[in-house]
């Protein structure tokens, strides 16, 4: 890429809360600061913050490192230490890293975890992951809490009480034993007051993309959006400036008719609206990005961005019931919900979003995603008649992003979605 | 239609050309010879028409027949609640695959197709209900896939619990039983008892043993019953009622307290990572010829999760049952581990079966196993245990390659055998 990303303000904003943070990783030994590894899915980021420590979250760091080429390097490593090919590259890149001498994203040593906090949500590979760092890190104390799934598409009382019981009896103890910090309830209910402002604030700005055109893309650029919330600030009012900062900029472009700033400027013409399943490349990811803008299409909803917390449906974490809270907030993440779930939810977004079309980034080695996908991808077309379009890709593997299959693929899907159009509108005159 | 290869090919052909299922009458079963109840148990092993829970059904008019996904499910509450349950373990290499490829991509493990091949070709349209028990993502979200087919009356994601309390876990677990047994409830109206429970808890208990007490045999004369034998009645057991099975297993136990076969110059190894997606029988009786007698392995784990017992006299059966799942279980796969680490509890299989190594076979794609992968490896290394490891697909049937492996290994064990195994 020959031209200098241009940045809105907020990306800005929020590149400096997350240096922020890596900073204070760096000195957190000698801030006495506990360090906490968990997941972006069901993290648990007011009860971390309960306790003062400081999250640092694996598959953050694959993907910094994938965007920064490094991930090729660190896979490399780990194959070569029995990791086999076919698994989830984040765990590879991860482990690759910490062989390497575990540099964060700003050049640093990422500390070693006082605590493992696998409150592992739709995904068994954290399970796994957490597994091998366990014996990287034996000193670690490892904290489980076992998330049910939402296989009958909703959530029991007992299935709460369950997660309830967690953490009364495993987490909070570990927690208060590890940091010498006596739990308080009413600091984490005050957590709980602003991650329920935050997220009604990126509900909002998620809404805007209802707009024609959509101020937003909602999968490449929502991805940054998506990073306070999900990365240990959700329940912070730092998070709460910066999502009514970034709405406040969404709505001025609203006011002033643009489409979404993408990193070659503003997107001119909006031609095609998509609803995109599945979890970005991160080694390409500007590449994969522009096949996209160069074709005028914008991502109007994604389930990728679902992935740390489902807030569209009206759920809010709840200061006045918190760990019950906390228990559903783990429990209703995206990828702990059922494919049937799923497919109402993306049929939601299509419809509420006016979408001309759904398209599947399918990830090799995501089967938490990937698994299932095509019959979603089936169901939703037949439902709603929309044409559907299909891609291959990998999460932090270079190896598997092949820009020229991509390309190939969506352009004859661009074509098709032409052609519609035109039908569509003959078929009305 | 079945894409059988040799004896279960031309038997099938014959079956199907006179219109009959595979079904045994087990009341006969004391007049058969070891030669027939094998023959029996090869069929019903690979009986993808499940003929003869169909032919349960017919019998049984209240009977309920639920199909159950690796690796375990606790099979005792579907008997006490007159179920009969069934195994799904795919369609190996004897299931043409074309409806399920259309529901899988390339890189996602074989399993989940063949299932969706048996399902939508209609091979367990007398099953009522569905489980998928929580052992990976593939599994968990073929679950959601059944349901939005609307396959079953009832389909039943299986979350096992995580957390190993009896008092946090261990409630939550009999909670996922309880949900289980109303679903039957609501077809067949019948109430577990716990005089019910408690006997079926008996039968499987017996199960355990009499399958426990072949592979001790078999740790100290593997020639007795090869391990492709072994596979087949093991197989045979989850998909015909337990008391079927027990009558099979006590003549198998008392043939082989018999100085029966030959020994033969082999090494003894121990299996490890094929617990969900089934090897072709191909593959497993590739190990054995070329010079490795399979003395463990977790190929139907589910039917030999629990060691030991579970406690059949209690008031409370499925805490019972939910206890011996927390305290008693296996190593898996899908057991969060860190607790009572996997490559220590493997080390201990291979030390008390006095195997010589271990081949760490692992289903494509399949990412519990190929996960574990590096965490046994390098264990092994630093313990002095000898493995080797291969990746297979259910429905490959070339092991040339594999036959190989396996005879190098052996050979180099042969002449390292004056090593320890265990450090």
């Amino acid at each position: 890429m020959s031209t200098e990303a241009q940045k809105e303000k907020s990306m800005i904003l929020q590149k400096e809360m997350i240096s922020g943070l890596f900073n204070d990783l760096s000195k957190a030994k000698e801030t006495g600061k506990k360090v906490c590894y968990t997941f972006i899915p069901g993290n648990l980021s007011e009860l971390i913050r309960t306790f003062d420590m400081l999250p640092v979250y694996p598959e953050i760091n694959a993907l910094q490192s994938a965007m920064r080429k490094k991930s090729a390097g660190y896979i490399k490593e780990a194959e070569k230490h029995a990791h086999s090919e076919d698994v989830c590259t984040y765990v590879k890149c991860d482990v690759g890293m910490m062989m390497k001498g575990n540099i964060g994203p700003t050049g640093e040593k990422i500390p070693e975890p006082d605590i493992l906090l696998l409150s592992y949500t739709g995904c068994f590979t954290f399970l796994k992951w957490f597994e091998t760092l366990k014996r990287e890190y034996p000193n670690a104390v490892v904290i489980m809490v076992h998330t049910p799934y939402q296989e009958n598409a909703k959530m029991t009382p007992e299935m709460t009480q369950y997660m309830v019981k967690q953490f009364y009896e495993e987490v909070i103890p570990k927690m208060e034993k590890v940091t010498g910090i006596k739990y308080d309830e009413a600091k984490l209910k005050r957590h709980l007051e602003l991650s329920k402002e935050a997220e009604d604030w990126i509900t909002k700005i998620f809404d805007t993309t209802k707009h024609r055109p959509s101020p937003i893309d909602a999968y490449f650029a929502g991805v940054y959006y998506i990073g306070p919330i999900n990365i240990g600030f959700r329940g912070t009012q730092e998070a709460v400036d910066y999502y009514k900062e970034l709405y406040s900029e969404i709505m001025e472009r609203v006011r002033l008719g643009l489409g979404p700033i993408t990193p070659e400027g503003e997107m001119k013409e909006e031609k095609y609206r998509l609803v995109v399943e599945g979890p970005p490349n991160w080694t390409s990811f500007r590449e994969f990005w522009k096949i996209f803008y160069d074709m005028g299409a914008v991502i109007v909803a994604s389930s990728y961005t679902k992935v740390g917390g489902v807030y569209d449906m009206g759920w809010r974490h709840d200061a006045n019931r918190p760990l019950e809270s906390l228990a559903e907030y783990c429990m209703n993440c995206y990828t702990n919900l059922n494919i049937p779930q799923r497919i109402d939810l993306l049929s939601k977004c299509i419809v509420d979003y006016q979408a001309d079309g759904y398209v599947t980034n399918s990830i090799k080695s995501c089967n938490s995603f990937s698994a299932g996908q095509l019959g979603m991808m089936r169901e939703i077309e037949d439902r709603l008649e929309v044409p559907v379009g299909f891609i291959e890709s990998d999460l932090v593997d270079p190896r598997y992003f092949s820009y020229s299959n991509i390309k190939n693929r969506l352009e004859s899907y661009f074509q098709m979605l032409e052609q519609r159009k035109i039908i569509k509108e003959s078929t009305t005159v | 239609m079945l894409d059988c290869r040799g004896y279960f090919f031309e038997s099938c052909v014959k079956l199907r050309s006179q219109n009959q299922g595979v079904e045994f009458d087990t009341k006969k079963d004391t007049m058969k010879t070891i030669q027939q109840i094998l023959e029996e148990c090869k069929m019903l092993a690979f009986d993808l028409n499940f003929t003869h829970s169909k032919n349960w059904l017919e019998k049984n008019k209240n009977g309920v027949v639920v199909g159950y996904m690796p690796i375990y499910f606790p099979r005792e509450i579907i008997h006490a609640a007159g179920g009969l349950p069934v195994g799904v373990f795919g369609g190996g290499d004897r299931k043409q695959i074309i409806k399920g490829d259309a529901y899988y991509q390339s890189y996602i493990c074989h399993i989940p197709r063949s299932i969706m091949e048996l399902a939508l070709d209609k091979h367990m349209a007398h099953f009522s209900g569905f489980i998928f028990p929580s052992i990976c993502d593939v599994i968990r979200n073929l679950s959601g896939i059944f349901k939005q087919q609307k396959i079953g009356t009832f389909v039943k994601y299986m979350d096992f619990p995580q957390n190993f309390l009896p008092e946090i876990g261990g409630v939550f677990y009999q909670q996922e039983m309880q949900h289980v047994l109303a679903y039957i409830k609501e077809i067949n109206g019948i109430e577990v008892t716990t005089e019910g429970l408690n006997h079926s808890i008996d039968l499987y208990n017996k199960n355990r043993r009499m399958i426990d007490f072949i592979y001790k045999i078999r740790q100290e004369y593997p020639w007795r019953l090869s391990i492709v034998d072994v596979y087949h009645i093991v197989r045979a057991g989850t998909v015909i009622p337990v008391e079927e099975h027990n009558v099979i297993l006590e003549q198998v136990c008392e043939y082989i307290k018999g100085d029966v076969g030959t020994p033969q110059d082999k090494i003894k190894v121990v299996v490890s990572g094929a617990f969900c997606e089934q090897p072709a029988i191909g593959l497993i009786r590739a190990i054995e010829e070329a010079g490795c007698y399979i003395v463990d392995d977790d190929f139907m784990l589910g039917s030999r999760m629990i060691i030991g017992d579970i406690d059949a006299t209690t008031k409370n059966p499925l805490e019972s049952i939910a206890l011996s799942y927390i305290k008693q279980s296996q190593y898996s796969s899908s057991i969060y581990d860190v607790h009572d680490p996997k490559e220590y509890r493997l080390a201990k299989i291979v030390k008390d079966r006095k195997a010589d190594g271990v081949i760490f076979a692992s289903a494509s794609f399949c990412d519990p196993s190929l996960l574990d992968a590096p965490i046994f490896q390098n264990a092994f290394n630093k313990m002095g245990i000898r493995y080797i490891s291969f990746q297979y697909s259910e429905n490959i049937n070339q092991f040339k390659v594999i036959k190989e492996q396996v005879g190098a290994f052996s050979d180099s064990i042969k002449l390292w055998e004056d090593e320890p195994t265990v450090a």
